[in-house]
């Protein structure tokens, strides 16, 4: 039996204006808020591994750290499908970095000991693209990111990942930890029926304390990426229009432009 | 006082939204335009439990509230209303009278695949000469030896003449009654006829001025048979069981009513802040924000007009007054909305080119559909000035 544990987090919603809180060094993420939608691909991903019968899971777990509006990511999630979640939350996770965030999510998976992690490509607001790395990283488990095709064989995924020149055609063995593109699948829309019963699947409520991670490795006290300052990339310098006129003309004014930067 | 949406029913807001916005919108121009009746997204709604959403899980619906159903309307209508109503008339006209006043037999054939969408069920009250004037009816309907012979004809029917429509209720006088007055009046009761029933004869599509992708048409009934069995509720209580639907059906439509609004005010709005004249985004000027201020209040305040009719009827209230409040308020702002937001499109709005158009020519049957303006103050002022 397989169980799957799918990585979820909790962000403002997409119409929601991003910006940093320059006093904590932080993102400010008041407003409303709604399950990462790059996480339901990851979930998505998850069920049809179940329903198709390419691995025989028994359970799909999701986890999230987050403050207590993350619970409301989660019953998203289990809406979805997903069969109960398991919510981090404790003050001292405020401030959390990336690795920060990768070491607690780690700590939890091993509570779960799954065969099998997903994450999505990246989160909408942080945007580090990066969680799942650092979780694999903790892990000990191989890492694959950008994954848009998933096969199995037995305990072997072949995976194909989108790349800057192409796509990386990749086995790994499970356990494994994998954050899918959102190429990978159109995700479902959840039933009513779920969504009512959302409230009515299992939710573990933990605190560091209760998880066993080391507070220290967190927070503001784990932190070793710190927010100093930001400012707007710098100008473009204006473009040259040239008016098509007279085409001819046109095109002799462009030859001299690219031969005048040695371009042809 | 707790005015804001339950959780589930924001995020059902949250979910026929994104629905509306994937699934409809790349497609309702063309199913307008083709006049072609939307089988697919029918499919799906059902599988996601949206053709039931207020019938008990026990018969197959989805175990959901009037509110959840009001905000799901409200949110398709946003986006299109072919696509709202059809669902909409299929739950308050067509599921709902089997719902309420069907037998246990009754209820075990019709109800599961009416819930699942599988079947889509319409209801026949409005004739020729007749609809909310209910004592013109002409439809009669005689038994004789344990089956029911009918004849007649209803129009304006909206789902009976889909590949997948199962059924249509009717009514029809089968009979003579005395009133409490001592006067002779016609016995009204509901008859269920189900599709490819001899005799009944479902007619050509209505060319209507909008909602354009759901099913309208005519129906005629020459000596079509049914079983005794197939009468839906008491023998000469089809008036009062009528009335009770279209109370129901008020809320339905009134939830159009603003989701088209609304949706007029979102195209306005994206258009005024994109649309550039004398120099710049036409939302600059006062003349348009004034428009566009008004249209977001009035929606605002019928909004809570429509989901206080709906808690109402959740609560188990009486809830008729407040539902043809809102039916009345909604459909006259969908009409002025959408014409609003044509006229903040120009010449644009003329045309097929943006969704106002189409907005502009479905909202007018808001304050027709479901009892017309008129009727909807008959009901209003009978409760003010009982």
């Amino acid at each position: 039996m397989t169980k799957i544990v799918v990585l979820v987090k909790e962000v403002p919603d997409a119409a929601v204006q991003k910006q940093v809180d320059s006093s904590t060094g932080r993102l400010d993420r008041s407003g409303e808020k709604t399950l990462n939608p790059f996480d339901t691909h990851a979930i998505e991903a998850a069920l049809q591994l179940k329903e198709s019968g390419a691995l025989d899971v028994d359970e799909v777990v999701a986890v999230t750290v987050g403050p207590s509006s993350a619970v409301k990511a989660l019953h998203k999630a289990v809406s979805l499908g997903a069969d109960r979640s398991i919510h981090l939350t404790d003050d001292a996770l405020v401030g959390s970095d990336v690795v920060g965030t990768g070491y607690a999510l780690a700590e939890l998976i091993k509570r779960e000991s799954p065969d099998l992690v997903l994450a999505g490509q990246q989160s909408d607001d942080g945007q580090s693209y990066a969680v799942g790395a650092a979780v694999a990283e903790y892990l000990g488990w191989p890492g694959l990111t950008q994954v848009i095709k998933l096969d199995v064989d037995g305990q072997t995924l072949t995976c194909e990942r989108q790349a800057e020149y192409g796509y990386d055609t990749v086995k790994v063995t499970l356990p494994a930890v994998i954050s899918v593109g959102d190429a990978i699948n159109e995700p479902r829309y959840p039933s009513l029926k779920a969504i009512m019963g959302a409230k009515k699947k299992p939710l573990e409520s933990l605190s560091l304390g209760d998880a066993e991670i080391d507070a220290s490795k967190v927070g503001e006290a784990g932190r070793k990426a710190v927010w100093t300052g930001s400012q707007e990339p710098p100008a473009k310098a204006a473009g040259e229009l040239i008016e098509d006129e007279d085409t001819a003309e046109t095109v002799e004014k462009i030859v001299a432009w690219l031969d005048d930067r040695k371009l042809i | 006082m707790d005015l804001d949406l339950p959780d589930d029913a924001l995020e059902l807001r949250k979910v026929v939204r994104d629905f509306a916005v994937q699934e409809v919108a790349p497609v309702a121009e063309e199913l307008d335009r083709t006049k072609a009746f939307p089988y697919e997204l029918v499919a799906k709604m059902g599988e996601l439990g949206w053709m039931g959403i207020p019938f008990p899980e026990e018969v197959g619906g989805a175990g959901g509230t009037t509110l959840q159903y009001a905000v799901a309307v409200e949110e398709l209508t946003r986006i299109d209303s072919s696509v709202a109503i059809t669902m909409c008339a299929h739950t308050s006209l067509g599921t709902q009278p089997i719902w309420l006043f069907g037998d246990d037999a009754q209820k075990a054939e019709y109800l599961p695949d009416l819930c699942a969408g599988k079947k889509l069920g319409a209801f026949g009250l409005t004739e020729p000469e007749a609809g909310s004037d209910a004592g013109a009816l002409k439809t009669r309907a005689s038994l004789d030896g344990g089956t029911w012979t009918i004849d007649g004809s209803k129009q304006f029917i909206t789902n009976a003449g889909t590949d997948i429509s199962g059924h249509v209720a009717i009514t029809a006088i089968t009979g003579e009654t005395t009133d409490a007055k001592g006067r002779t009046r016609p016995e009204i009761s509901n008859l269920i006829v189900p599709n490819g029933t001899p005799g009944y004869e479902i007619g050509e599509p209505y060319r209507k001025m909008g909602w354009n992708a759901s099913d309208t048409r005519p129906l005629s009934f020459s000596g079509a048979e049914v079983p005794e069995a197939h009468l839906l509720g008491p023998r000469g209580q089809g008036f009062k069981q009528f009335m009770r639907i279209l109370d129901g059906g008020r809320i339905g439509v009134a939830a159009m009513g603003l989701g088209l609004a609304q949706g007029a005010l979102d195209e306005a709005a994206a258009y005024a802040k994109s649309r550039n004249a004398f120099g710049g985004p036409i939302a600059r000027f006062g003349q348009i924000q004034a428009k566009i201020a008004d249209m977001a209040t009035e929606i605002e305040a019928a909004r809570l007009l429509v989901y206080r009719a709906a808690a109402l009827k959740d609560a188990g209230r009486d809830f008729s007054l407040t539902a043809a409040q809102a039916k009345l308020k909604t459909g006259r702002l969908a009409v002025k909305a959408s014409e609003e937001a044509v006229q903040i499109h120009g010449g644009y709005g003329y045309i097929e080119e943006y969704p106002v158009c189409r907005f502009y020519r479905d909202a007018k049957i808001l304050t027709i559909g479901e009892g017309t303006d008129e009727v909807q103050q008959m009901v209003i002022s009978r409760a003010v000035l009982a």
